[in-house]
């Protein structure tokens, strides 16, 4: 079998589409001012992640991303925005305190993406020569219940963190009236 | 003249098809999920029209076409021809956003259904659990849906579209958790290659290797219901007290899309019903398996949901509530807990 002409370009294509879902999404989330459109973004970014997700060979991976965080935690958040409070936003003012920790949450990304930008400059990812596991229910299984037992544990504590987040924020709002 | 021109039209289509066989194939069966769900939506409606028309004894749709069957073609020119109407103050984004992000789940969970032996547009490894991912993708548009037209009744309906679809998912996925164990895999084709034989080979029927699967199938089959918004489930839509619910600011095709995504979704879940409990593509009697006993009784499914709407009326919410949480969560719980304990039980010493 030949292979389709310019697939590469068109596999190139879309890492480069997965990679601009991701972004765009991530944008979307933080700079949006209508809370329900950031939980949009949100799903779009996890949307694009799964893509992302996918071209690293783990299709469990993307589908779990899309069912958890698109599937449930956007639509907890959604769902908690709608029993708090109306749409009515109010305008947004600028206060000292948001300046203050808007440089802190700067202040603290900017220092991790510098620190995995170092590792992964500095590191040598060794790619794995085969495959961990060959995807099946029993290896997925196998894996979650014995070596990645806490991670999976700590996945139902996502939710959680989504529900009271959602609520701090749909009460209060972004900007304080 | 003509048949040079269809010959030459052959041997161009075999050029093709032994330079890229793979790509070809996928866009055909792109083009032909599509046709079949796009056919399948206007002619639900109609089964729909006509059913509800005999069980309610009068004739239903007869005017256009024999016996109205060019009336979904009437129906959907009207609402081609009608304007799109963004009313003053929603949220106009979300709003043209959300009948799409209905009906895209729907189209791309139908890839990984297998038709037959042979037709399946996409046999991937994890299908039943792509189909509830983007069968999540569903809710949320829904309920975007209903928020952004700036309606309270589209806000009621898309608060109860929320806590109806979570309520459901939860015996759903666990009812799937329990024929992953029982099948040992995610493979929609391999769920349907394990039920070959006599129909006491289907899931359905398999009472050795849990003696509640009818109920399982049952409880699966109730949820999908819910899942889709069907009556007696249909609170979402609630016709007499919620206007059109989540739909009620969509017009001509917005409204015609939200439609199409219902028949879609029901085709779905009927589909998904078929394979993991009917035996999907195998015949009753163990020989001439094929794509027409998958159809035969995914349209059986797809009328007893028609059956059901026209005869049960609408349940009450917190009826509906109270019968996922009391009745149809344990239960399910119960059914996994059971096949999971028949299953190192029993099974090692049967095999």
């Amino acid at each position: 079998m030949k292979a389709f002409p310019a697939s590469e370009i068109i596999v190139s294509a879309i890492f480069i589409l997965c990679l601009a879902t991701t972004g765009l999404g991530a944008l979307i989330a933080a700079l949006s001012v209508r809370i329900i459109r950031s939980v949009c973004g949100l799903a779009i970014c996890c949307i694009g992640l799964a893509g992302l997700y996918y071209f690293l060979h783990s299709p469990f991976l993307a589908l779990m991303e899309i069912l958890i965080y698109v599937g449930a935690v956007c639509v907890t958040i959604v769902f908690a925005i709608m029993l708090a409070e109306p749409d009515e936003q109010p305008q947004p003012d600028r206060h000292g305190a948001n300046i203050l920790w808007g440089g802190i949450a700067l202040t603290v990304s900017v220092a991790l993406l510098w620190g995995l930008w170092r590792l992964s400059c500095e590191a040598d990812f060794t790619s794995p020569p085969n495959l961990m596991t060959d995807g099946s229910i029993r290896a997925i299984g196998i894996s979650l219940l014995t070596t990645y037992s806490l991670a999976f544990e700590l996945i139902s504590l996502v939710l959680f963190v989504a529900i009271l987040g959602a609520l701090a924020i749909a009460r209060t709002g972004r900007t304080k009236p | 003249m003509m048949q040079s021109l269809s010959g030459f039209i052959a041997g161009f289509w075999q050029f093709i098809a032994s330079l890229w066989p793979e790509p070809l194939r996928l866009v055909l069966f792109l083009g032909g999920i599509m046709a079949f769900v796009g056919l399948n939506a206007a002619y639900l409606v109609w089964v729909e029209r006509k059913g509800a028309a005999r069980f309610q004894r009068r004739p239903g749709p007869t005017e256009v076409g024999y016996a109205g069957l060019l009336q979904p073609i009437a129906d959907a020119v009207k609402l081609l021809t009608k304007q799109l109407i963004v009313p003053a103050g929603v949220d106009a984004t979300l709003f043209r956003a959300a009948p799409l992000m209905v009906m895209a789940p729907a189209l791309m969970s139908l890839a990984v259904i297998p038709f037959s032996d042979v037709l399946s547009a996409r046999n991937i490894n994890v299908g039943l659990l792509m189909i509830f991912a983007f069968g999540s993708i569903n809710v949320m548009a829904l309920m975007l849906g209903g928020w952004s037209s700036r309606n309270k009744y589209a806000i009621i309906s898309a608060a109860r579209i929320v806590s109806q679809n979570v309520a459901y998912e939860i015996p759903m996925l666990l009812v799937v958790i329990t024929m992953v164990m029982v099948t040992g895999t995610m493979n929609l084709s391999d769920i349907v290659k394990a039920q070959a034989g006599p129909f006491w080979h289907w899931n359905l029927f398999k009472v050795w290797v849990n003696p509640l699967m009818p109920v399982t199938f049952l409880i699966f089959y109730i949820c999908m219901l819910a899942e889709t918004n069907r009556a007696p489930f249909d609170m979402a839509e609630a016709e007499s007290e919620l206007v059109a619910g989540a739909y009620t600011e969509y017009s001509g095709m917005g409204f015609g899309v939200f439609f199409m995504a219902e028949y879609a979704n029901i085709l779905l879940g009927c589909s998904l019903a078929t394979v993991l409990f009917l035996g999907g593509w195998q015949s009753p009697i163990g020989i001439w398996s094929g794509v027409v006993w998958f159809l035969l009784k995914l349209y059986f499914l797809v009328f007893s949901v028609v059956w059901i709407r026209w005869t049960f009326p609408r349940t009450q919410f917190y009826g509906l509530l109270n019968l996922s949480w009391k009745i149809l969560i344990p239960v399910s719980l119960f059914t996994l807990i059971l096949s999971s304990a028949m299953l190192k039980l029993i099974k090692p010493f049967a095999a």
